[in-house]
C-alpha cells in the first residue's frame, strides 16, 4: 500500500500518522507538501490533525484552498482513499469532501484525553477489520469537534451507514449530534474522524486499537 | 470601495461562546441582557467601483471562504 501524508503549516500529527503508518504496514509514507500541485500516485492519502494556518478564519478553511487539495478533490472524486483526522476531518468538511461541520466544543473547553467510542459501520476499508458495534479507545485532542449537520443530513448518514464510529454513551467530549466522532463520504473512500487512530497504534501509548484501521486500509489497498 | 461583512451564526445554530458571555455579563450586575450571540466582523478593501459588481463579488467570497453556509450566514455593508 502507497500512502501520502500531507503537510500543511502547523499540522503537528504528520509525524504520528507516519510512525503508525510505518508501524503496521512497513513502509513509510511520502511527506507531502501543502503546496504542491500533485499527489503522487498512491492508495491512501492521509490529511493529518494540528492546526494548519492557525486556525484562521474557521479550522482548516484555509488548508481547504490549498493548493494540493486540488489534486486531493480529484483523487477523491476517482476512488482513491482519504483518511481525515482532526484538522483534517475539519479540512474535509470545509473541502466539501464530507457533509456537515465542525464546531466549537460544546463545552468551550479543549479536550485531550482518551474516550471511548463504538464502532457503527464495519462496512468500509477504514473498518472492516472492526466489527459492528465494538469497542475502541482513541485520544481525542481538539477544541472544535463539535459535529454539526441539518436533521435531513443527520439522518441520511445514519440511514446510508456512513457513520463510521460514534462517542459511547456519556462519553462524547464536545456536544457532536448523535454522538458522531466519525463520517464516510457517499462512495465511501473518504473518512473524516476526530479522534486519532494514529495516536493508538503502540502500547506505549495506552491503546492499540487503531492499528485495525491502517490493517483494514493495508489489506484492502495492497 | 470598502466594504464591511459581518458573519454570524445561523438563528437556532447553539453558540456556547455568545452564551458564556452572556452569563459573564450578568454576573458583572448587567442583569438586562438576555440572550448573546457572537460573530465575526471582516473589513475589505476593493479595486471596484462598481456597487453591483462589488456586492455580487463579496456574496461570492462569502459563499465560497468567508462564511461556512452549514452553520453561518452573511451580511454585506458596502462603504464608499
Amino acid at each position: 500500500m502507497k500512502c501520502a501524508v500531507i503537510v500543511f503549516p502547523a499540522s503537528n500529527c504528520d509525524r504520528d500518522a507516519h510512525d503508525a503508518i510505518m508501524h503496521v504496514t512497513g513502509t513509510p509514507p511520502q511527506m507531502v507538501w501543502h503546496g504542491d500541485s500533485e499527489v503522487p500516485d498512491v492508495d491512501l492519502i492521509v490529511l493529518p490533525g494540528g492546526f494548519s494556518y492557525g486556525d484562521y478564519l474557521r479550522c482548516g478553511a484555509m488548508a481547504a484552498h490549498s493548493r494540493i487539495m486540488t489534486d486531493i478533490r480529484r483523487k477523491a472524486g476517482e476512488g482513491v482513499a482519504v483518511l481525515g483526522i482532526c484538522n483534517g476531518f475539519q479540512i474535509l468538511t470545509e473541502a466539501g469532501l464530507l457533509p456537515g461541520t465542525l464546531m466549537r466544543n460544546a463545552g468551550l473547553k479543549f479536550v485531550c484525553r482518551p474516550v471511548e467510542l463504538v464502532v457503527d459501520e464495519s462496512q468500509s476499508l477504514f473498518t472492516r477489520n472492526y466489527s459492528r458495534g465494538e469497542r475502541v479507545t482513541f485520544p481525542v485532542a481538539h477544541g472544535e469537534g463539535n459535529y454539526f449537520a441539518s436533521d435531513d443530513v443527520l439522518d441520511r448518514l445514519e440511514a446510508e451507514g456512513r457513520v463510521a464510529f460514534r462517542y459511547a454513551e456519556g462519553e462524547n467530549p464536545n456536544g457532536s449530534a448523535r454522538n458522531i466522532a466519525g463520517i464516510l463520504n457517499e462512495k465511501r473512500n473518504v473518512l473524516g474522524l476526530m479522534p486519532h487512530p494514529e495516536r493508538a497504534c503502540d502500547p506505549l501509548l495506552g491503546s492499540v486499537s487503531g492499528r485495525a484501521m491502517f490493517q483494514s486500509l493495508l489489506e484492502k489497498l495492497s | 470601495m470598502r466594504a464591511r461583512v459581518f458573519v454570524t451564526l445561523k438563528p437556532g445554530v447553539l453558540d456556547p461562546q455568545g452564551k458564556a458571555i452572556g452569563h459573564a455579563l450578568n454576573s458583572l450586575g448587567f442583569k438586562s441582557v438576555g440572550d448573546v450571540r457572537q460573530g465575526k466582523v471582516i473589513d475589505l478593501e476593493l479595486a471596484e467601483t462598481d456597487r453591483e459588481k462589488a456586492s455580487a463579488s463579496l456574496r461570492d467570497m462569502c459563499e465560497k471562504l468567508l462564511a461556512n453556509t452549514v452553520i453561518e450566514k452573511y451580511d454585506i455593508e458596502l462603504r464608499s
